[in-house]
């Protein structure tokens, strides 16, 4: 018996995958219903389901924002109006996504997939989704993270610079840091290039917020950023500064 | 402007007047020369029949062709030459008509002053062709101007009111998709609905307003449409003062910026979004407020006035030429976007 979850914003979108899900009975079992990515990140932490349908225009985070956060994604069905060529990039990765309003057929298909899939499979679909997720332009104007339990949503404007920090990168704001579980050369490839630059194998630093640029030991320099932070600029990184400053 | 076939006659008309005139002038002016009455015509009649097909050849050369500007020098040369041939003829037709002594040394002598009264003659004529034909030229290209840029107008606009979002169709669709199954009459009055909707739509034209009576009733069926779709969670105020009722506004104008309020208010909280539209009169405008409450910490930075709100203020541009008639405020957790329809009283 596989568990699964429904996460969409619209109470009748979640009422059509229920009564389509009575087919399913014995395979299938539903742990229940969520308004929007929050509670659907709860119940996904408390159930660890197998399978969520997900609607991805939802209040708040979107169902790719909420996706990121999950430390274990599960399968996933999306159901959405998303336009189509927002989404086609996402087609081979998710097990599924059904187009609103989809019939009765075309969704028995789409959980027959799921069904047959082995665990293995669908743990490295899930992951090949989530990073085509991040890739779509709409995620590049905020970064999603957690702090415990809640959910705080930075938008990229707020951003004064990005540390790497182990495993995570560490996004620094004024009201403090965050870590995300992305790597430096993700952010440095998503994150607007005019406005960001990677000035050093593990700093990434928002162009507008340097007041300063001081040389400091052999080849090296420093930058000092409005709030008095301190950033190192390696050789490479300070001839990348100067290419994107026109200097 | 006139029917060219009209200006055409009119102008040979004028033509031919003109050639009897002058061919009674000159022979009234030979005749005073104490030459005969039958000398004096044919003199004056082969003179203007000259002079007429010179005029005629270079008044239908300039209607096919108009001169460059740095190509007059090319127009002078032409009159001399025509008025060199004219003069020509004369010199050999008349004599060769009237053997007579004297009237031959009167044609000669008289070459010269015939001369430049011909070339004046064609160069006036020149002239004349030139101004009416590169005005007719001017008219043709005004009149193609005025009617491609309404065109373009018309497209503009045609395309702006269809700018409702794909989105919401499937979304109802999929909403009336669920009701068939355990509330089939709340599926049939959804359909009606959204048909209602669209048709309303479809048929408006920018050019014919209405009455904000008629925009909110159009409004209501939206609205009653995605409430169904989101339930408790959206819940709409409209209020409109009594003066504002019979006001007129370009049609599907309100929509787009409630749509804009709906989403913009429910996608940016979790919590029920109470949407508020109201009309007021204020010294000759229509002024129509919408405000939805926002989360100014999360909202996604919003180039311009949004995508919707740009659809509103260009079409506003384009029908009443003026880009102030739309603004936004945003404070205290509430967006307003306001938009002032001028009223024709």
């Amino acid at each position: 018996m596989k568990r699964a979850l429904l996460i969409d914003d619209e109470p009748l979108a979640r009422m059509v995958v229920l009564e389509y899900l009575q087919g399913f009975k014995d395979e299938i079992e539903v742990l229940g219903e969520c308004n929007d990515g929050f509670e659907g990140l709860k119940a996904i932490q408390q159930h660890q389901p197998d399978l969520i349908f997900l609607d991805v225009q939802m209040p708040k985070i979107n169902g790719f924002e909420m996706l990121e956060l999950v430390e274990n994604p599960p399968s996933v069905i999306f159901t959405t109006a998303f336009d189509e060529y927002a989404i086609k990039a996402f087609e081979t990765h998710a097990v599924d996504y059904l187009m609103k309003p989809f019939s009765k057929d075309r969704f028995n298909k789409a959980v027959e997939k799921f069904l047959a899939q082995t665990p293995a499979q669908a743990k490295k679909q899930t992951e090949t989704l989530l990073d085509t997720a991040s890739q779509s332009p709409a995620q590049h104007e905020r970064i999603v993270v957690k702090t415990g339990t809640k959910v705080k949503i930075i938008p990229v404007a707020d951003v004064e610079y990005l540390e790497a920090d182990d495993d995570y990168v560490s996004v620094h704001t004024k009201e403090g840091s965050y870590l995300k579980n992305k790597t430096m050369s993700f952010f440095e490839q998503t994150l607007d290039s005019t406005q960001f630059v990677r000035v050093h194998r593990s700093f990434i630093i928002k162009i507008q917020d340097i007041t300063r640029i001081d040389p400091y030991e052999k080849d090296a320099h420093l930058a000092i950023l409005k709030s008095g932070a301190k950033i190192p600029v390696s050789k490479t990184g300070y001839v990348k500064l100067k290419q994107v400053l026109g200097i | 402007m006139a029917n060219p076939q009209f200006t055409f006659s009119k102008l040979r008309i004028a033509f031919l007047t003109g050639a009897v005139v002058w061919a009674s002038l000159l022979t009234y002016l030979v005749h005073g020369f104490g030459f005969s009455w039958f000398i004096a015509a044919t003199d004056g009649v082969i003179n203007s029949l000259l002079l007429g097909a010179a005029c005629w050849l270079i008044n239908n050369n300039l209607r096919y062709f108009q001169p460059g500007k740095g190509s007059y020098i090319n127009i002078f040369v032409w009159c001399v030459a025509l008025a060199g041939a004219c003069t020509f003829g004369c010199r050999w037709i008349l004599p060769f008509i009237h053997n007579n002594q004297v009237y031959s040394n009167f044609v000669a002598q008289s070459l010269i002053i015939r001369f430049f009264t011909d070339f004046l003659a064609i160069g006036w004529m020149a002239m004349i062709s030139m101004i009416w034909y590169s005005q007719l030229d001017q008219k043709e290209n005004e009149k193609r101007k005025t009617e491609a840029e309404k065109l373009a107008r018309d497209a503009e606009l045609y395309n702006l009111r269809q700018q409702l979002q794909p989105h919401f169709l499937f979304n109802s669709l999929n909403s009336i998709n669920a009701l068939i199954g355990f509330k089939p009459d709340e599926a049939r009055k959804m359909i009606h609905q959204l048909s209602d909707f669209l048709r309303g739509t479809l048929k408006k034209d920018d050019q014919q307003q209405v009455t904000l009576t008629e925009e909110l009733s159009h409004l209501q069926l939206y609205l009653d449409i995605e409430k169904v779709r989101f339930g408790h969670r959206l819940m709409t105020e409209i209020s409109c003062d009594k003066k504002c009722q019979d006001c007129i506004l370009p049609p599907m104008i309100l929509q787009p910026i409630v749509e804009n309020a709906i989403k913009f208010g429910l996608y940016d909280t979790t919590d029920a979004v109470t949407v508020s539209i109201r009309a007021e009169w204020d010294d000759n405008y229509l002024t129509l407020m919408v405000q939805n409450p926002y989360d100014p910490k999360t909202a996604r930075p919003r180039k311009g006035t949004g995508f919707g709100l740009s659809g509103v203020q260009r079409r506003l541009n384009l029908l009443y030429a003026r880009n102030d008639l739309i603004e936004t405020h945003a404070n205290d957790n509430i967006f307003t976007t306001i938009i002032k329809i001028p009223q024709i009283i």
